[in-house]
């Protein structure tokens, strides 16, 4: 365990969350900033996990966290999914550009 | 009834439960009933009157020789500091109860004349409406315990006087008579105004009864201090005084304030009788008698208010020989004789015999009220006949109109004070104190009232007698109703001037005994039966001798009839002086600076926001990117910045 | 360098790497699938972390079921075989450096802080997480556990709600009165 200093496996979830949030901005399409979306909460799942081992291993926190998250992950991306269908029915297209009616 | 005065509170509340009703529902449902209800109000208000006074005058009487002031009731309004308050408040005393009984009485007469004056007028319960107001206005005026209570009804008879004068508001010479008046008084009762603030700040109390008691004893602590303290060379009593005098003198229309006065004959002639003959226009005169203890201790302002007096007294007779509009020759002749009122005012004093200057100028007053809406009343009945104010095109008129004849006869001799009608009593006093005091004043007034009589018996004789003309009258001589108050009015001219006026009203409230000094009334009578002759001559029958005597006098007659110019000058001030040096500038001002404000202000906010708006744009990665960009500024900031 | 570090630094290029080609592709079923890939290598990099319950659940929740709703959102809204169109290049060049920003604000702050890592040994079996997960005294997360079956129900109950075709009047009003002409 000792063997992978803790800073490593941060910079690898803080590497996963900028890339998400990269793809965030970058996408035009609303499904590819769902999937986006999801390696944010992936890194966020990392982090606790690698704290909770490194850190405190006497206590398991972190690891019921990451069972949340994964859930509420879960329901969202479903909830998502839902509203981009019903969007696509609308509007005929899942480009986020085209659903900007809430403006000034 | 004893010591139980609400009663008298009804007699200014009817006329204006008379207004409220006709000016509310008159149109629509009391088109025809609102004259009579609205006279059956002021004939309850009259009778109430006349008992408040006999109830005064009688039951109360004297208390240790003089009259005592009852203050009715008093209602803290509106309080300022512990000493300082404004009241609401009713006072019983000879003045007000006397002017009472001549506002409800001369009222009446002009409700009812108006019933028929001013039927098929399609405005006839506004018309009441605003009669009702006007009454009510100067009733609270003359009871009022307060001199910031009179200035709220001196304010609310401007305004009552504005709608009236302006009545008829399609024509533009009304409606510019009423802004006219308006605007004048207006502007005096802004000196009026600062009078009160003066006198309320010095006398610590605006209550008549306390301010009187404090500022006419010369040892008490406000008075020293009024009188210590002063502005360019002049005490602040005097400026007090002078001030409110000003004020007084715009609504009694004094020189040079009198412009508005004339042109007032615009409104309705039984508003003329009204408000310009009676009532209104000798407020003024109501509020010099009411602050006389002040007044008489205070010798420069009783000298200001004399002069005033003299000069408006012979500038109006002078002009009044030129005119030929008979409501304006009777508007120079109230200006005239409330010139007269004040003069005897002005040479007043206070205690005993010296006091018969006050009770002459309020004898004269009680007196003109009747001969002089008589008066207008009766130049209603000529110029409804005839359809015209113009004297040339009157003449001859004594056999169509019989008892106008006489009721007009009998007011012009009363006026030119001829024995033994009612003016011949007043002005024979008003002489009487002038020459005990100055006798310089006492020549001057006696010359105008030759000239008094001069021209109302030239009017007289141009009306009744001079040409012959044609007469078609499709209403006979009048309703009648309208002999009622002519008649009534007529009988108190003849018999009014046999009331013992100083037994009741004197200036320090104690009995007053005048005498009729035989000897001494011998030169009024003969310079007014010297003018009655000279206006025979000239105009009894059509001749060429006014025409004569108007071209060798020229010049002179030139400028009386053109009123000395004064109507000129003051538009000259306000259009070559007033209006560009002050009123553009103050428009630029509104319109570019402060307008400008506004607007900037509204077009800067409508900027910043055409700006700030794009922030919303609907597009859901720019949110995205707000989030990021205040997450990591905040944590910056905390992180590195915030110790 | 012992076999766990090769393998670890061998998981992290592979998440990475398919991660960024997952925001970067320009086909979405390309870029799902390398999305897929991407969390099954965070799978591997749980079992590397001796937690094998949580990778468990991720392989089963995630890649078995988020992923695959994604993919059938893909389809349903036919956008499978397209390509999409490249986003401006000023918008791609200032989310790189916002990016960029961002991350090396954070690695900063992380490589500064000096983190005490404890001696102990980690040692979780999925029967201690059961017990403690269903367990009511301190420490238990039973209430946290009910409240997420909750939210679960609302979400499917939304879901449905949300994406539900309103049956005939849509379809009435969706067909034209020119289309059939012999109605």
């Amino acid at each position: 365990m000792n063997e992978i200093p803790l800073s490593h496996l941060l910079f690898v979830s803080t590497a996963l969350f900028f890339i998400g949030i990269f793809g965030l901005f970058t996408r035009r399409n609303m499904i590819t900033m769902l999937m986006s979306i999801e390696l944010i909460l992936n890194s966020v799942n990392i982090n606790f996990i690698v704290f909770n081992k490194y850190l405190y291993p006497e206590k398991m926190d972190g690891i019921f966290f990451t069972i949340f998250i994964i859930a509420i992950a879960a329901a969202e991306a479903a909830v998502a999914i839902a509203i981009i269908i019903n969007l696509y029915r609308s509007h005929q297209s899942i480009d986020v550009e085209d659903a900007e009616e809430m403006r000034y | 009834m004893e010591n139980n005065y609400s009663y008298i509170a009804l007699i200014p509340l009817l006329p204006l439960a008379g207004f409220l009703l006709a000016g509310l529902f008159g149109k629509k449902y009391f088109r025809r009933s609102s004259g009579l209800i609205a006279t059956a109000f002021l004939l309850i208000a009259t009778l109430l009157s006349i008992y408040a006074a006999y109830y005064y005058f009688f039951k109360i009487g004297r208390v240790d020789g003089v009259y005592p002031v009852v203050t009715a009731f008093k209602y803290t309004w509106l309080r300022f500091s512990e000493n300082l308050s404004i009241d609401m408040g009713l006072i019983l005393d000879p003045i007000s109860v006397m002017m009472m009984v001549v506002i409800t009485f001369v009222s009446l007469m002009v409700h009812v004349f108006s019933l028929w004056y001013m039927k098929g007028e399609e405005r006839y319960s506004t018309y009441f409406s605003f009669l009702g107001l006007f009454t009510f206005s100067m009733l609270g005026l003359v009871i009022s315990t307060n001199i910031f209570q009179l200035y709220m009804f001196w304010e609310l008879v401007g305004i009552s006087s504005y709608l009236l004068i302006g009545f008829y508001y399609d024509r533009p010479s009304a409606v510019a008579a009423a802004k006219k008046a308006f605007i004048v008084t207006r502007f005096a009762d802004l000196a009026f105004l600062i009078g009160i603030l003066i006198l309320g700040f010095q006398g610590e109390t605006l209550d008549f009864a306390t301010l009187i008691q404090r500022l006419s004893d010369t040892a008490s602590p406000q008075f020293i201090r009024i009188t210590g303290a002063s502005f360019f060379g002049i005490s602040l009593f005097t400026w007090a005084l002078s001030l409110v005098f000003i004020g007084g003198a715009g609504k009694s229309a004094m020189l040079p304030l009198h412009i508005w006065l004339p042109d007032a004959m615009e409104g309705p002639t039984p508003v003329s009788a009204l408000i310009h003959a009676a009532t209104m226009v000798v407020a003024g005169v109501y509020l010099v008698a009411r602050l006389f203890p002040l007044y008489h201790i205070n010798h420069v302002s009783q000298q200001l208010v004399l002069y005033v007096g003299t000069a408006s007294a012979l500038f109006a007779a002078v002009i009044a020989c030129t005119q030929t509009d008979i409501k304006r020759i009777l508007a120079y002749s109230t200006m005239s004789q409330i010139g007269f009122m004040m003069m005897a005012l002005g040479v007043s004093g206070y205690s005993e015999y010296h006091g018969l200057g006050y009770a002459a100028s309020l004898f004269h007053l009680f007196t003109h009220a009747f001969f002089k809406s008589l008066l207008f009343l009766a130049a209603g009945v000529i110029i409804h006949n005839i359809h015209s104010n113009e004297m040339r095109n009157m003449g001859s008129l004594r056999r169509f109109l019989p008892v106008t004849h006489a009721v007009f006869l009998i007011a012009c001799l009363a006026i030119s004070g001829v024995p033994p009608f009612a003016g011949f009593f007043s002005k024979e006093e008003i002489l009487l104190a002038a020459y005990n005091s100055n006798k310089i004043v006492f020549g001057i007034a006696l010359f105008t009232s030759g000239l008094t009589a001069f021209y109302m018996f030239r009017l007289y004789f141009s009306i009744f007698w001079n040409q012959p003309m044609e007469f078609h009258s499709k209403h006979g001589e009048m309703a009648a109703s309208i002999k009622v108050p002519l008649l009534l009015l007529a009988m108190t001219t003849v018999f009014g001037g046999f009331i013992p006026f100083g037994h009741y009203i004197s200036a320090d409230g104690a009995r007053l005994d005048t005498h009729f000094h035989l000897v001494f009334s011998i030169a009024p009578v003969v310079f007014a039966l010297a003018g009655i002759l000279m206006a025979t001559l000239l105009y009894k029958n059509k001749n060429g001798r006014p025409d004569r005597l108007a071209s060798a006098f020229a010049g002179f007659y030139q400028a009386a009839w053109k009123k000395f110019y004064f109507d000129e000058l003051y538009l000259f001030i306000t259009k070559k002086i007033v209006f560009p040096l002050v009123g553009k500038p103050a428009a630029w001002i509104d319109r570019h600076v402060i307008d400008g404000l506004m607007n900037g202000i509204a077009t800067a906010t409508g900027k910043t926001s055409s700006l700030i708006k794009g922030l919303q744009s609907g597009k859901v990665q720019n949110y995205t990117l707000y989030f990021l960009a205040g997450i990591v500024t905040l944590s910056v900031i905390f992180i590195y910045l915030w110790k | 360098m012992t076999a766990y570090q090769i393998i670890f630094y061998l998981l992290a290029a592979f998440i990475l790497s398919t991660a960024v080609l997952s925001v970067t592709s320009r086909k979405i079923f390309r870029s799902a699938i390398w999305l897929l890939f991407s969390l099954t290598g965070i799978a591997g990099l749980y079992f590397l972390l001796q937690v094998e319950f949580i990778a468990a659940v991720q392989i089963i929740v995630y890649v078995g079921g988020i992923v695959v709703l994604v993919i059938f959102s893909i389809f349903l809204t036919q956008q499978a075989g397209r390509k999409m169109p490249n986003p401006p290049m000023i918008r791609t060049v200032a989310s790189l450096l916002s990016v960029l920003f961002g991350f090396v604000l954070t690695w900063v702050l992380i490589s500064q802080h000096n983190f005490h890592t404890a001696a102990n040994e980690f040692n979780w079996t999925v029967s201690k997480i059961g017990l403690q997960m269903t367990g009511i005294g301190k420490g238990g997360y039973a209430l946290p556990f009910e409240v997420i079956s909750m939210l679960l129900l609302a979400a499917m109950v939304g879901c449905i709600v949300i994406a539900i075709k309103v049956p005939s009047a849509v379809s009435s009003s969706k067909s034209s009165p020119g289309t059939n002409p012999d109605q």
